[in-house]
């Protein structure tokens, strides 16, 4: 990909933010990076979900494109081609009524498809100690990472402590087996 | 800690906590933030709600959040019942967004008592919550919208799937929703014509940077905004870590800057601290951005611990008192950009002067 300042470079600096509602990605040497300072060159150079786009629906045949515009959600309505000129979508459904185009879409500006982050935590003291267990094993890779293998350790007890309580738990309260 | 403001008058006269200079590494990092996007799965993201449905959010999301700990007894304000000044106002307090604030559609935001939380509804996504900390402590402000979060599930059900995460109105926030950032103040980089080789590496490393109050995207006042780039793919934590991880480099590599920007020209930068100083200390007519650029050299000033200059506190008020706004709401009438530039140009005046009579220091 080229730069999308001067057109000559290579583009190796990139970078996706919103600008007046819509959803811009920025490609640009790393010349033009320096020369304009990112700051400027976002609002400078605004494109658009529907430039983002369009570079993926190259490969496709104008009914190939026309057909995927008409995909629509069925709870809210909202046809693909309208999300494509807002960058907005309507309702959680439409993740799933678009996920074909979204999935690579959404790795374009995130690098991956997955989530990583937290659940919900709605509701119950299990849930929550599920959540509490989720955290340290964040932190116990995170101390392995930093070599940290003291802290890993302790890290390391803490959830086995909280996974025998949470099973505990469970054996006592068979009532939880078909959560609501 | 003051009590709970209960209307806007109560809320204008308090200082923002993330003002008032306190917290770790405040003389460079301002404020930090962390910004977490829910949908109700119930009901369409906002631009594709019904008015109805969306009076519906308000009124549930608004009773979840008086249920929950972390926003009992908060103030709620409606945006269509706001002027378009007290609007702004919240605006420029970094309250609510440009998108919030322009109040046509059934929105509010609610501000917990002691005002580090503030949670929009109704913005581009049924809820943004936001903390918003002095200093540098990304740990401490992730932690108050964290446990806001999942107080406000308890009775609040968010749209989530396990392979997406949390579902947002724009795919840019799908995942964690999460958006962390700090505001920096980075002089001695800008002054030394560093700072675009240090901008371009925190893009390389996945960050976002922006110039402070945006919109122009002009870098007013030596101060910038990092933040996370994506949402999907990394844990919150991982996100924050990495944040965190740069932030910590930046504030070592402008303080070795300032170091050596001393080392070779200390006069020339003392000399130019005290010009701001005494031209916001006895200025009559001042351009909102001078002010910016002024208060910039002064906090360089502040942290260089040079005696006799105001306050972080008073400077980081004036950011936010100097906006138009802000000094049309004090002076209590509209005002024109040039009566503007008067009446701003007392307020700082007699802030410095209130500030220099508090410290008992006198130049
Ligand atoms: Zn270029
Ligand atoms: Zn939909």
């Amino acid at each position: 990909m080229l730069c999308q300042i001067c057109g000559k470079n290579p583009a190796t600096v990139h970078f996706t933010e919103i600008h007046d509602n819509k959803m811009s990605e920025i490609h640009v040497c790393e010349r033009c990076a320096e020369e304009k300072g990112m700051a400027a060159s976002a609002s400078q150079h605004k494109f658009e979900i529907a430039d983002l786009l369009a570079g993926m629906v190259d490969a496709m045949t104008r009914t190939d494109e026309e057909r995927v515009g008409h995909v629509q959600c069925p709870r809210c309505g909202l046809q693909y081609s309208s999300f494509k000129e807002t960058g907005r979508l309507g309702c959680s459904e439409c993740y799933t009524a678009f996920q074909f185009q979204l999935r690579p879409l959404l790795r374009r500006i995130h690098g991956d498809t997955r989530h990583r982050g937290k659940t919900p935590a709605h509701g119950s003291a299990g849930a929550e100690r599920s959540r509490q267990i989720q955290r340290l094993h964040d932190d116990l890779q995170r101390a392995v990472e930093r070599e940290e293998f003291e802290k890993a350790a302790q890290v390391r007890d803490e959830i086995r402590k909280l996974e025998a309580e949470l099973q505990a738990e469970r054996a006592a309260t068979p009532s939880v087996e078909r959560p609501s | 800690m003051s009590a709970t403001p209960r209307d806007f008058a109560q809320l204008f006269d308090t200082t923002s906590p993330w003002l008032t200079g306190s917290g770790p590494h405040s003389e460079m990092v301002l404020s930090t933030r962390i910004r977490l996007a829910r949908n109700l799965s119930e009901v369409p993201f906002t631009h594709r709600a019904r008015e109805e449905q969306l009076y519906g959010v308000l009124a549930s999301v608004s009773a979840a959040a008086q249920n929950s700990h972390s926003f009992h007894d908060g103030l709620l304000l409606r945006m269509n019942e706001c002027t378009p000044i007290e609007r702004q106002v919240l605006v420029e307090r970094h309250l609510v967004s440009h998108e919030l604030g322009d109040g046509a559609r059934p929105r509010g935001i609610l501000v917990a008592p002691d005002q580090r939380l503030s949670l929009m509804i109704n913005e581009e996504d049924h809820l943004r919550l936001q903390s918003l900390t002095p200093g540098f402590q990304l740990a401490e402000a992730w932690s108050l919208s964290d446990r806001a979060d999942d107080e406000l599930n308890q009775s609040l059900e968010f749209a989530f799937s396990e392979e997406i995460g949390y579902l947002t109105s724009c795919p840019t926030n799908a995942g964690t929703g999460l958006r962390a950032s700090v505001l920096i103040h980075l002089p001695a980089l800008v002054l030394l014509e560093e700072i675009q080789r240090v901008l371009k590496s925190i893009m390389q490393v996945g960050l976002n940077v922006r110039g402070l109050y945006g919109e122009h995207s002009e870098v007013m006042g030596n101060l910038f905004q990092i933040s996370n780039q994506t949402t999907l793919g990394r844990s919150e934590r991982d996100s924050i870590d990495s944040l965190e991880r740069v932030t910590r480099q930046i504030i070592e590599t402008e303080e070795r800057a300032r170091e050596r920007m001393l080392r070779d020209a200390r006069v020339q930068i003392e000399d130019k601290v005290w010009r701001a100083y005494g031209t916001l200390r006895y200025c009559r007519s001042i351009h909102a951005r001078e002010v910016i650029n002024l208060c910039s050299a002064v906090r360089l000033g502040v942290a260089m611990e040079l005696p006799g200059l105001c306050p972080l506190r008073t400077l980081n008020e004036l950011l936010v008192l100097t906006q138009p706004a802000h000094l049309q709401r004090i002076h209590g009438a509209e005002l024109s950009p040039a009566d503007r530039n008067i009446v701003r140009a007392q307020l700082v005046r007699e802030r410095l002067a209130a500030a220099d009579h508090e410290t008992g220091t006198n130049p």
